[in-house]
């Protein structure tokens, strides 16, 4: 037990000191912290009992129970392939990467002009797969193979929507992996889509099929040709989506060069842990034609104010946040760290480095296959890249299982009669002759002896097969080979970036706060990092045990019954808990129930997952308070009672306010037949005080990545548990490979059983680490810094929406929608924010024309007071234009952000000085950043897209 | 403000009617709403469309907004100038068309405002 103050992880994590909060409570004129929370938090939804959960315990203890608690993993050698393998994280990358806050903690690169640094490395990553795959464009991540390759089913469903009507057949080829057929299937059915399964070589594309399906290599390790395949499905009219492998594809003639129209994979093995499922960064690749239909983020390059060549994200309206339910996908968050760590990996190793691994991988793989020959065992193909089926009597692949088990060495046991074995990075000459050894053993037959110095080895594949074209040939994957080159270039691009190491990012409904390093150092342990996710679930019982206990920590804190930890984020749990609920309702007679009732400010992501879930979206009206409209509700229930399946509700809302209706809300939800999905973003005003089930909720997500301190990353990694009550546990979903799941569960939502499973050691960590007291407190905190914005902040903006007591939960909206007439708009705030050292709250979500701040817990009384100058010398700086002592048009907002390069330019033409422009208040000077760029032009970057790296020539002055 | 020669919709198009054809674009307080135009959606020629039906869609950096065909017709040109340079829209909303309809019913007008009420609707 904590003994004194500096053992207190709660101290440590919450930014105001005793003392400031006495301060703080005062500033908002309240009686006390609890006098506040009781004025925030409507009475009839609050806990009256402290939340059922273990800890506090310190950081050391913490990290000690890790040690035994990741003994009980075994994670041996993982060769079961299947999209995950054993690969080496160059150590300049993990240190410097993904064990590195200015990398992990920074947001989704919204605000591009700080964000420069990430968006290069994005966009590396864009052209190592663009280069690989041979396609024209690449996005900026997906979640994993498996839903990727429902992205591309459903992209390719929506491009042949508008020529073939009817078409709705997709054909899958059965060497697909089982958790990518089986995602798939679970995406289909909502759409109207039919899935085949079977042979392609003996399939027709007749009119009624729209799209194809394959994996090259296969899951079997084949590799043949596919080219004729594709053109028979383009014959027949249909579109080719194919499931690759980028490490094969240095060898292998990419899908791109046979007419593929997309390409998706797993980046996992370019230098990213297993994790036990992840995080990993999904690769889509596709046509230039297709740019618009294309899910996810794409990075783009544009130019700033000054002609400079600036990144940004391109094309947003395709995304859930402007397109809502008509958009490309329901994907918020992504995987961008481990996309940027794929791209390092690429820049690191070269086209040459990677051609190396892959020929030692293919030459192992190959003498392997020959030391099976000498013991009678014949590979089923010929022709691999890295992995071999074999076919065995059962009393072999009995004793295998015992043996190879025994020796660390997991194989993929396919069923009673055949064994997979993948090769990887990480495989040794010493391993091949164990695997052999051990092969020999189980059949009493004399080890054979294989020669594996020198393993590199070009593949022997037909001509067709063989690559030739050229890849990687960009600058920037030759020029930073060596270790001091790649630190620096990693460096470099980190300066560019605002992160939570720089300053408070106060982005509303984001909830960006303090990741602990002591939560995140387990992640990279070997005994969490190596374990493959379709490995035996007794090689894994560290992991199933905290899987258990953070199940029932997620119970208690929700007040709810049962909880999966497949989905990978919010958006994937978003459809994963309306799937349930439909599961549900169709097993009571009541699938006919398509309709969802979802409040006008709602997140994009609510009506784009139901979309998704094939429902039909019914939007509800805000009242002039910024509430759910009740009477709206109600009309609009009641016109659909008969195929009420859902009402997705946000608490509180996202204009950041407790809805004193909430609980009639629900009821009359009930009442016709509906459920209620609590979109979890904002529970870092729950955590402790209220809970989904108290407000009436059956289901609902957490973004662990929000209230539980899984960190940002730059757009990813996240994950988004669903916690259900009891009706809905049976639904739970299941998986093809491993047992997790309820009795009736929906298919699998993600690739891996249990997600990214490795990070979900971080939200242990964070909660073990405060308990349940210390949850709670951290959840008062969060609303009493809020509060404390509003106390100092509303004499200066206008706040838009409050309880009828004034008081706001642990967000607020600033209204600026009255400087507009002058030609002042939120976005000229944002960007000059920023030569304030300040990452933009979030802007014009949910309401256009305002910005929302949430500073969470974990700031500082301090640095809630820089903000506060900050926003309030920016508000003196309108109030100039409003009187017409500055220019309406060449003034420090319309300017902003500043750059170095034109406050130290030789010449400066504005009517404010240089200081005004970048040191606008003392405290700048003691943390000054400095955007890479001016502000950009997102016009010009839409309308001439370029999404690979640009050559060298375009940055030269 | 809003020309006269040409009728409006409620949904912020013009079309403007000579004889059996017309052309339709967007007004000045819809390029407004939008922001610089990066992308606009054409149909193909041939295509036959409802009065009121979604012939297309308008894409600026920020936001989409549909397209919808103020009255009954079949595609005979779209103007693919806007391909290259769809900002031009921005510049001159009353002077850049979008699509040319040979009109299933030219005397079919209700539903479409006149300038002034259109005037009136956006004030």
């Amino acid at each position: 037990m904590p003994v004194s103050r500096v053992d207190r992880f709660a101290d440590r994590h919450i930014g105001p000191q005793p003392d400031d909060i006495e301060a703080m409570v005062a500033a908002v004129g309240a009686m006390s912290l609890d006098a506040l929370i009781d004025e925030v938090v409507p009475s009839d939804i609050r806990l009256d009992t402290p939340l059922d959960v273990p800890g506090p315990e310190t950081e050391a203890e913490f990290l000690a129970r890790m040690r035994r608690v990741g003994q009980r993993n075994r994670p041996g050698r993982a060769l079961i392939g299947l999209g995950y393998y054993g690969c080496i994280t160059p150590s300049v990358i993990l240190r410097n990467v993904f064990e590195n806050p200015g990398w992990y903690t920074p947001y989704t690169p919204y605000q591009a002009e700080v964000a420069q640094g990430r968006l290069e490395a994005l966009l590396n990553f864009q052209t190592t797969v663009v280069d690989l795959t041979g396609m024209a464009i690449a996005n900026a991540s997906l979640l994993d193979e498996a839903t990727a390759a429902a992205e591309a089913m459903a992209m390719m469903h929506r491009l042949q929507a508008r020529t073939a009507h009817g078409a709705n057949r997709l054909l899958v080829a059965r060497g697909c992996f089982p958790q990518t057929i089986a995602v798939v299937t679970g995406r289909a059915a909502p759409l109207g889509i039919e899935i085949e399964v079977g042979d392609l070589a003996a399939m027709t594309v007749d009119d009624r099929v729209f799209g194809v399906l394959l994996q090259y290599p296969a899951e079997d390790g084949a590799v043949i040709p596919i080219g004729e395949l594709i053109d028979r499905a383009h014959a027949g009219g249909a579109l080719v989506a194919v499931c690759s492998d980028l490490l094969a594809l240095t060898l292998l003639t990419p899908p791109g060069e046979l007419g593929a129209d997309v390409v998706v994979g797993n980046s996992q093995r370019f230098g990213v842990p297993m994790g036990y499922g992840g995080p990993h960064a999904a690769f889509f690749a596709t046509r230039e034609a297709f740019i618009r239909q294309t899910p996810g983020r794409i990075i783009g390059v544009s130019i700033d104010r000054h002609g400079h060549p600036a990144y940004r994200m391109s094309l947003q309206t395709r995304e859930q946040h402007i397109r809502r339910e008509r958009a490309t996908s329901n994907i918020c968050t992504a995987q961008a760290l481990l996309a940027n760590m794929a791209g390092f990996y690429a820049v690191y190793h070269g086209a040459d480095g990677l051609r190396g691994i892959a020929r030692r991988v293919h030459g192992l793989t190959r003498r392997l296959a020959e030391g099976l020959h000498a013991l009678g065992v014949q590979p089923a193909h010929a022709h691999v890249f890295d992995t071999l089926r074999l076919r065995l009597s059962p009393a072999v692949v009995d004793r295998l299982r015992k043996d190879a088990t025994a020796a660390g060495l997991h194989f993929r046991y396919v069923d009673d009669a055949a064994v997979g074995i993948a090769l990887d990075e990480t495989t040794t000459g010493a391993d091949v002759a164990e695997i052999l050894s051990v092969f020999a053993g189980a059949m009493d037959r004399p080890v054979p002896t294989v020669d594996t110095a020198a393993p590199e080895a070009t593949p022997d594949w037909p001509d067709a097969l063989i690559r030739r074209s050229p890849f990687l040939t960009h600058p920037v994957f030759d020029r930073h080979r060596s270790e001091t080159q790649m630190m620096r270039y990693l460096k470099r691009l980190e300066r560019q970036d605002i992160g939570l190491d720089t300053s408070m990012i106060p982005l509303g409904s984001c909830t960006m706060k303090l990741t602990a390093a002591s939560q995140i150092r387990p992640v990279t342990w070997p005994e969490f990092a190596d374990l493959h996710p379709f490995a035996s679930v007794a090689l894994a019982e560290g992991y199933q045990e905290l899987f258990r206990e953070l199940e029932a920590s997620l119970c208690a804190i929700t007040g709810l019954s049962a909880v999966s930890l497949q989905p990978n984020s919010g958006a994937q749990g978003e459809f994963a808990g309306l799937m349930v609920i439909r599961a549900h309702q169709r097993d009571h007679g009541e699938g006919r129930r398509d309709v969802v009732l979802i409040p006008a400010s709602a997140h994009g992501t609510n009506p784009a997952s139901a979309a998704m879930a094939g429902t039909r979206v019914v939007i509800v009206a805000c009242d002039d308070q910024g509430n759910v409209d009740v009477g709206d509700l109600r009309a609009k229930a009641e016109t659909h009672r008969d195929a009420l399946c859902a009402l997705m509700v946000t608490y509180p809302s996202t204009h950041g306010v407790f809805e004193d209706a909430i609980h009639e809300i629900c009821d009359v939800v009930h009442l016709h037949g509906g459920q209620v999905y609590m979109d979890g973003a904002n529970m870092n005003a729950q955590v402790g005080v209220t809970s989904a089930a108290s407000i009436g909720a059956d289901v609902c997500h957490i973004n662990l990545h929000k209230t539980f301190a899984i960190p940002h990353g730059g757009g990813g990694p996240g994950m988004g548990p669903i916690a259900v009550a009891a009706h809905l546990a049976p639904y739970l979903p299941g998986h093809p490979i491993v047992r997790v799941g309820g009795a009736r569960a929906i298919p699998a939502i993600a690739a891996a059983p249990w997600g990214s499973a490795s990070i979900l050691l971080i939200s242990h960590g964070y909660m073990r680490m405060l308990g349940g007291d210390g949850m709670r407190l951290a959840t008062e905190v969060a609303m009493l810094s809020a509060n404390y914005l509003k106390a100092r902040l509303e004499s200066h903006y206008d706040v838009l929406y409050t309880r009828a007591n004034g008081r706001v939960a642990h967000e607020l909206i600033f209204d600026l929608r009255a400087f507009k007439p002058l030609g002042i708009t939120e976005i000229d705030v944002a960007k000059r924010l920023m030569d304030y050292g300040f990452h933009a709250p979030t802007v014009s979500f949910p309401v256009p024309g305002t910005m929302m701040v949430e500073p969470t817990e974990s700031e500082p009384l301090d640095e809630l007071d820089r903000f506060c100058e900050a926003l309030i010398a920016i508000r003196g700086e309108i109030q100039a234009v409003i009187d017409g002592t500055a220019d309406p048009a060449d003034n420090v907002l319309k300017n902003a952000p500043h750059t170095a390069a034109e406050a130290t330019a030789d010449t400066w033409s504005h009517p404010y000085s240089r200081q005004q422009a970048v040191y606008p208040r003392p405290f700048v000077r003691a943390n000054k950043f400095w955007p890479a760029v001016g502000r950009i032009n997102d016009a010009h970057g839409d309308r001439h897209l370029i999404c690979s790296c640009p050559p060298v020539e375009a940055y030269q002055d | 403000m809003y020309p006269s020669d040409r009728h409006y919709t409620k949904e912020h198009e013009w079309i403007s009617v000579s004889g059996t054809t017309a052309r339709v674009g967007i007004t000045d307080y819809a390029q407004q709403q939008l922001g610089d135009v990066v992308f606009v959606e054409l149909p193909d020629v041939g295509q036959t469309f409802d009065q009121g039906a979604q012939f297309g869609s308008i894409e600026s950096v920020k936001a989409v907004s549909d397209l919808y065909c103020p009255m009954a017709g079949t595609v005979v040109e779209v103007n693919t100038t806007l391909v290259d340079r769809p900002e031009t829209v921005n510049a001159d909303p009353h002077g850049v068309w979008i699509i040319a309809i040979e009109l299933t019913h030219p005397d079919q007008t209700a539903g479409l405002i006149d300038a002034g009420a259109y005037a009136e609707l956006v004030s």
